[in-house]
């Protein structure tokens, strides 16, 4: 019987799977066990239960006497803001830095390597660490801020920076912006119509570009330029109007983006590399223009390569967000696996409830990856 | 038309180029000022080094203060490092008993020797020497580092401490993580569906969740597991975390490594009468291993500088070892010589072994071309 | 050159030249690639030029079209002279169409897209028009039926065949092949061959660096010698196969032709 095959399989997995059966069931015994001695009790409910304690940093309305499940929101919205503004971030420099790696200009190609090679061997919690005990901390106190322009002011609390407040008529402007999408994009249409029955190009990117920005910002000024700009001003010991961001969050952000950025250069380095010299010869050969090249055959090809590599770190950037707890930034691990748990002791519940978010980011966006994966795998025999 | 044929009998000498750029002048025209673009790049970037990297260098090294053993030694209006050599020895062994040091220099001597061994090519016996270092190594590092045996005396890991914790879990997350990866990376490719669900579970699991919910969870969740009466070292729970998180991450860069072998060689050994575990040992792990070693050394790379995490559950490795001398009252302030000479240590490690991963990527690249 | 334009617009006999090339010099560093070539093509003619590798075949035919740059010496593309000019580069190219020894096709674009696109975004034709003009190539090198694939489900044979159509669609003055069968599997080379002689029966002018020495004796006007960046020996095919007037060429075709 040992001999089949499929017999011998079939008791292998039986017989894992009673030592994994009674290993958990090992764990489980011990922690109910456990959790009696502790006087806790398991369950969901303390979620219903009042926090008690204040938030620094709330992006939808929040109390000391909000519950904690309102904690668990308010952390995740911290998180995926810092993560929002740090992908934003990190892309553009990203970018930037594995172009420049590439340039002609020795000099300039030598600083991005620099910049690579320095911020992706430095771990991100030490970056983290230097930029706000280091650098944020080390500012002066609010009277003595730097200012920037007069409208940004830099001191140990964060920075100060104006406050745009919506007067009447400003719903006008939004509206007008979406307008000038919804044409911009049926203008686009429009010219590659026009451009398969005719075969003339129209310069869509700049058309498209002077609507977006010109519809607004006319519609804005025709209505009066109803927003009104609340200049952080000096009062006692402290700003008055003006929004504050947290150096929390600057340090954060920050850290976040220079060294994501670090590995994302090196992705679009790669990524540009992986085309061949031959396909932009090829191009060359057919008297193509430097721009269409660019366009039609250098980034599609490098975009394969970049966008689930890209994707991946994007997906680091979020988990790293994590690290926030470190100097305080309120995000979901700081909040509720940090404060909510030290006061509610229900450590199952809280981590699970945590590691079930950043689990279902990643596994959203690894679907979705593999779905694009499919769609733009290159066709071959 | 030309029909007659025509040939050459002298051959044309090589010239020399006509206008070749030589010479340090000619080298900056070629490369930082030709064409207007260019040079404005060149300047600008000249101008930002001159801003950046000059009062950099002035801080760091020109006006800095290196000599002393107190607060008032930092005169000057650079770094004072003062502040790092005045604790040097705390930095490099945390809160080991200064009379046991020895202890931890021949576990870091055994540990330098193998590294080297291990990393330069020519010499021989690879397999034992890594099979030494990844079972007997923390082995000898458990008797010498513990103590409480053959008449060392006993020292709890609650005084480890700066860059020999640091180095520990470093090496104890790599000796865990390998072997574990190995063992998810063979299951995720089994034919058993069983086998393979629960190797897939488990690694998509911990890649899919942030390191430091696991500290978390290995700090408040762990001693939940065991017996109420069991003392669970913490430095034990943050091991076990970073290996089960770590080997996820191992798992992927070695299946990498088996896909690429492909179905041949696995063949190859079924003509040859080998079962599955004389195939995966003898043909195929062998291969794919050294197939991966660029990526398992990247994965080193990580889990080398996510160490750094422990701080956060209350452990003393390097970087907190460093952060709690500044909240030294005597030496408020020096922030940024602390953090800058931190991130100087994390980066001689990381970029030394970069670079060893480039080479080898280089070396394997050659070989297969061959 | 005013001459030389005035007669692109009038002259249509067979002895205009199409391609001078004088007195041309390339180095790679301090490398010299190319010494002192001459060469004057003129329209219909077709060039074989052979020699081992390394004797800089290749870099020729690539200056011709400029993806190579050349320090010395003057290139003449039908009437109009290279320079470093962007516009005058792509007027030069627009009239000489390349094929690659490893085809170059663009794997993201299906074979019509990649026979559209330059067509589209070179000469401002209508995508009706560019699709007719590339399925009529396409089915001249009879792969037409193959149209919506994309190059990565195709043979060498036939990814070549699309990489000609591809330089044909811009209805080329003259076409360049640098080495268009050496990637091939050898059952594929003949299909590759039989689109390439088709086209010369046609009158366009060829140059192909090629070591496929039956196409040379079929169809080439003239067959030239390269060694060391210099051209060794110029002569009709049945001269120069049957008597090779330098050491060198003596020495290349028995090596070539020996086994």
């Amino acid at each position: 019987m040992w001999r089949n095959p499929a017999i011998r399989a079939l008791i292998v997995q039986a017989v894992l799977f009673l030592v994994l059966a009674v290993f958990i069931g090992y764990l489980v015994h011990n922690t109910l066990l456990n959790l009696e001695a502790r006087g806790i009790h398991t369950g969901f409910g303390f979620l219903e239960g009042r926090a008690g304690f204040s938030i620094p940093q709330t992006l939808i309305e929040y109390t000391s006497d909000s519950t904690y499940g309102r904690t668990f929101v308010i952390g995740l919205l911290n998180t995926l803001l810092v993560s929002a503004l740090g992908i934003v971030a990190a892309t553009i420099i990203g970018f930037l830095v594995g172009i420049a790696r590439l340039s002609p200009n020795w000099l300039l190609a030598r600083l991005a390597t620099i910049y690579v090679e320095t911020f992706r061997n430095i771990p991100l919690l030490v970056q983290i660490l230097f930029w706000y005990y280091a650098v944020l901390r080390a500012l002066p106190s609010p009277r003595q801020s730097l200012s920037l322009f007069d409208a940004f002011f830099f001191n140990v609390r964060g920075m100060v920076m104006p406050n745009p407040q919506p007067l009447d008529g400003f719903a006008a402007t939004p509206w007008a912006l979406l307008v000038a999408v919804v044409v911009t994009i049926l203008f686009g249409l429009f010219a590659k119509r026009r451009q398969a029955s005719t075969g003339k190009a129209l310069p869509v990117y700049w058309i498209g570009l002077t609507i977006i920005v010109g519809l607004p910002l006319i519609v804005f000024l025709a209505t009066g330029s109803p927003l009104e700009w609340t200049l952080p001003e000096m009062a006692g010991f402290n700003f008055r109007g003006g929004v504050n961001i947290l150096p929390e969050l600057l340090a954060l952000w920050l850290a976040l983006s220079i060294y994501t950025a670090a590995f994302i250069a090196e992705i679009v380095r790669s990524g540009i590399l992986s085309v061949s010299h031959g396909q932009t010869e090829a191009a060359r050969s057919l008297s193509l223009p430097e721009a269409i090249t660019l366009r039609k055959i250098v980034i599609p090809q490098a975009m394969r390569v970049i966008i689930p590599q890209m994707t991946s770190q994007y997906l680091n950037l979020i988990k790293n967000s994590s690290l926030a707890t470190a100097i305080g930034y309120p995000d979901l691990v700081a909040v509720f696996a940090g404060t909510t748990l030290n006061q509610t002791g229900q450590a199952i519940e809280i981590i699970a409830m945590t590691m079930a978010v950043y689990l279902v980011i990643s596994l959203t966006v690894s679907f979705l990856m593999n779905l694009y994966n499919a769609r733009t795998l290159l066709k071959e025999r | 038309m030309t029909t007659d044929s025509t040939f050459r009998t002298e051959m044309i000498e090589a010239r020399e180029a006509p206008d070749q750029r030589r010479g340090v002048i000619g080298w900056f025209r070629a490369n930082l000022f030709n064409g207007p673009i260019n040079s404005i790049v060149s300047i600008v970037v000249i101008y930002l080094l001159a801003r950046l990297v000059w009062p950099f260098l002035e801080w760091a090294v020109i006006d800095a203060d290196w000599i002393g053993t107190t607060r008032d030694a930092c005169t000057g209006d650079g770094a004072c490092w003062v502040f790092i050599s005045a604790r040097f020895e705390s930095i490099i062994y945390g809160f080991y008993p200064d009379a046991a040091r020895w202890r931890v220099d021949i576990v870091f001597a055994l540990l330098a020797i193998l590294v080297a061994w291990l990393a330069v090519p020519k010499l021989p016996y690879k397999k034992w020497v890594a099979l030494f270092a990844l079972v007997g190594l923390p082995i000898i590092a458990y008797f010498l580092l513990v103590g409480g045996s053959f008449g060392l005396e006993y020292v709890p890991t609650r005084a480890w401490g700066g860059l020999m914790l640091t180095l520990t879990i470093a090496v104890l997350g790599i000796v865990g993580s390998l072997p574990l990866g190995i063992i998810l990376a063979l299951g995720r490719r089994s034919k058993m569906p069983f086998v393979k669900g629960i190797c897939v579970i488990f690694i998509e699991f911990w890649r899919g969740v942030p390191l430091i919910t696991v500290l978390f969870m290995a700090s408040v969740m762990l001693p939940l597991f065991v017996p109420g009466d069991f003392d669970f070292d913490k430095l034990l729970r943050a091991l076990i975390g970073i290996m089960f998180f770590w080997s996820a991450y191992m798992a992927e860069v070695i299946r990498s490594g088996l896909q690429a072998i492909g179905k041949g060689q696995t063949e190859a050994g079924q003509a040859l009468g080998l079962n599955y575990w004389q195939r995966t040992g003898l043909i195929v792990l062998p291969q794919a291993l050294k197939l991966v070693i660029p990526g398992i050394v990247n994965t080193f790379i990580a889990l080398f500088k996510d160490t750094s995490l422990v701080l956060i559950i209350g452990l003393f490795d390097l970087l907190a070892i460093i952060r709690a001398g500044l909240t030294d009252s005597n030496w408020l302030g020096f922030s940024t010589e602390g953090y800058v000479f931190a991130a100087a240590v994390y980066w001689v490690f990381c970029f030394s072994m970069s670079r060893y991963s480039q080479y080898i990527e280089r070396r394997l690249n050659t070989g297969h071309k061959r | 050159m005013s001459e030389a334009t005035a007669s692109q617009t009038t002259a249509s006999g067979s002895d205009r030249p199409m391609i001078e090339i004088d007195h041309l010099n390339k180095w790679y560093g301090s490398f010299h690639v190319l010494r002192d070539i001459n060469l004057t093509v003129t329209k219909g003619e077709r060039i074989v030029i052979c020699g081992p590798s390394g004797s800089g075949k290749s870099t020729m035919i690539r200056c011709i079209n400029h993806l190579e740059e050349h320090q010395q010496g003057s290139i003449v593309v039908n009437g109009v002279p290279m320079t470093n000019d962007v516009k005058r580069i792509e007027q030069i190219r627009r009239n000489v169409g390349m094929v690659f020894q490893h085809f170059n096709l663009f794997p993201h674009l299906t074979v019509l897209e990649n026979c559209c696109l330059s067509q589209i975004w070179v000469q401002k034709k209508p995508r009706a028009e560019a699709e007719k003009t590339a399925m009529e190539y396409l089915e001249r090198v009879q792969i037409a039926n193959q149209a919506l694939k994309y190059p990565g489900q195709l043979s060498g044979g036939q990814q070549q065949r699309v990489a000609i159509a591809r330089a044909l669609c811009m209805r080329p003055e003259v076409m360049l092949f640098d080495e268009p069968t050496s990637a091939l599997d050898p059952e594929m080379i003949k299909e590759v061959l039989d689109v390439m002689i088709e086209l010369a029966h046609e009158g366009m002018t060829m140059l192909c660096v090629t070591h496929e020495m039956g196409f040379a004796k079929t169809v080439a006007d003239r067959v030239i010698f390269m060694d060391q960046g210099q051209i060794i020996e110029e002569a009709p095919p049945h001269e120069f196969f049957n008597n090779p007037r330098s050491e060198r060429t003596q020495l290349f075709l028995s090596q070539i032709l020996g086994h």
